[in-house]
């Protein structure tokens, strides 16, 4: 099989794909609602320090600064891989993969180094209504990244034993689209968390 | 971006390219404001602000292919749809609090 064109699918089949499709992105459009309201609950507790550290106190430009380079490299790193499926290049689908994995990766890192960092110096999430609604927005950014980190491996595997079949093809296309939603996500917390707070 | 059988088709590099070039570029000026001080705190927020609403629109068309040809109708519907809700319950729950807060203040 060269590429998907290749690939023939009834059409039965290829309406189960856009269906699934269609509910996937339900599902990015209330998890969409969730991180909205995070937002919500972050601007009215922002200024709810208790006395205790203050955003400039626990932000650091320079690591929002990487951990943001490493999430938009990663989604054209992605990208590339994307199109190197629909080429039917499996063996560079599986590097480009597993590059956006390595990238993914290491934001979860610089992300948990900056949690325990900020709870070693006492700014726990039960220190103010800042704290607490910072590490329930972020925090629950940073869990669906590694729930993508785990659904890539589980790609990776998908790809390598499989090959690239439709429902491999319709399912990497899915993947596409929650890694890059996490992205536009992200740009939201710099943009209201982390260069507000540093301002 | 083409489909086939109900598979999106992507061949070129070209939208990943054109996004990555804009987003670093936006991100570049809305980290720049923050770290050199330029501008008067109001006008920075509400620069930055601007910046990442331009950044997840190019996010959406570069990265995520949302444009009104190819992408299904329903997908639009409820991408709107979203976008409302959104507005009501985070500016609704903004303007409550901030109200409260203010007529405490007092």
């Amino acid at each position: 099989m060269s590429s998907i064109a290749a690939m023939t699918v009834s059409p039965r089949e290829a309406e189960r794909y856009e269906e699934k499709e269609f509910g996937f992105w339900l599902y990015l459009m209330s998890d969409a609602v969730i991180f909205a309201l995070l937002f919500a609950t972050y601007l009215i507790m922002v200024g709810n320090t208790a006395g205790g550290p203050t955003p400039k106190d626990v932000f650091s430009l320079e690591r929002a600064a990487a951990e943001t380079a490493l999430l938009l490299l990663s989604s054209t790193t992605f990208g590339i891989a994307a199109v190197s499926l629909s080429a039917g290049e499996r063996m560079k689908v599986l590097l480009w993969l597993a590059i956006t994995f390595l990238l993914g990766a290491g934001f979860i890192v610089l992300e948990i180094g900056e949690f325990a960092g900020m709870i070693a110096e006492g700014a726990r999430p039960q220190r103010s209504g800042f704290l607490s609604s910072f590490f329930t927005l972020v925090g629950t950014h940073g869990l669906h990244v590694s729930v993508g980190l785990i659904w890539i491996l589980v790609m990776f595997g998908q790809v390598l034993f499989k090959g690239l079949t439709a429902p491999v093809a319709s399912r990497f296309m899915r993947l596409g689209l929650f890694w890059h939603f996490l992205d536009i996500i992200w740009v939201v917390i710099f943009s209201v968390v982390y260069l507000p707070g540093l301002l | 971006m083409e489909t086939n059988a109900g598979i999106p088709i992507e061949r070129t590099m070209k939208p990943y390219l054109i996004g990555i070039v804009l987003a670093v570029i936006l991100t570049a000026i809305a980290f720049g404001i923050v770290a050199t001080g330029a501008l008067p705190r109001q006008t920075a927020l509400v620069v930055i602000a601007a910046l990442a609403v331009v950044q997840i629109f190019v996010h959406l068309r570069f990265f995520l292919h949302i444009d009104f040809k190819s992408t299904p109708r329903e997908n639009l519907v409820a991408l709107a749809f979203a976008v409302v809700l959104i507005c009501i319950m985070v500016g609704g729950s903004l303007w409550i609090m901030f109200d409260l807060y203010h007529r405490m203040m007092v």
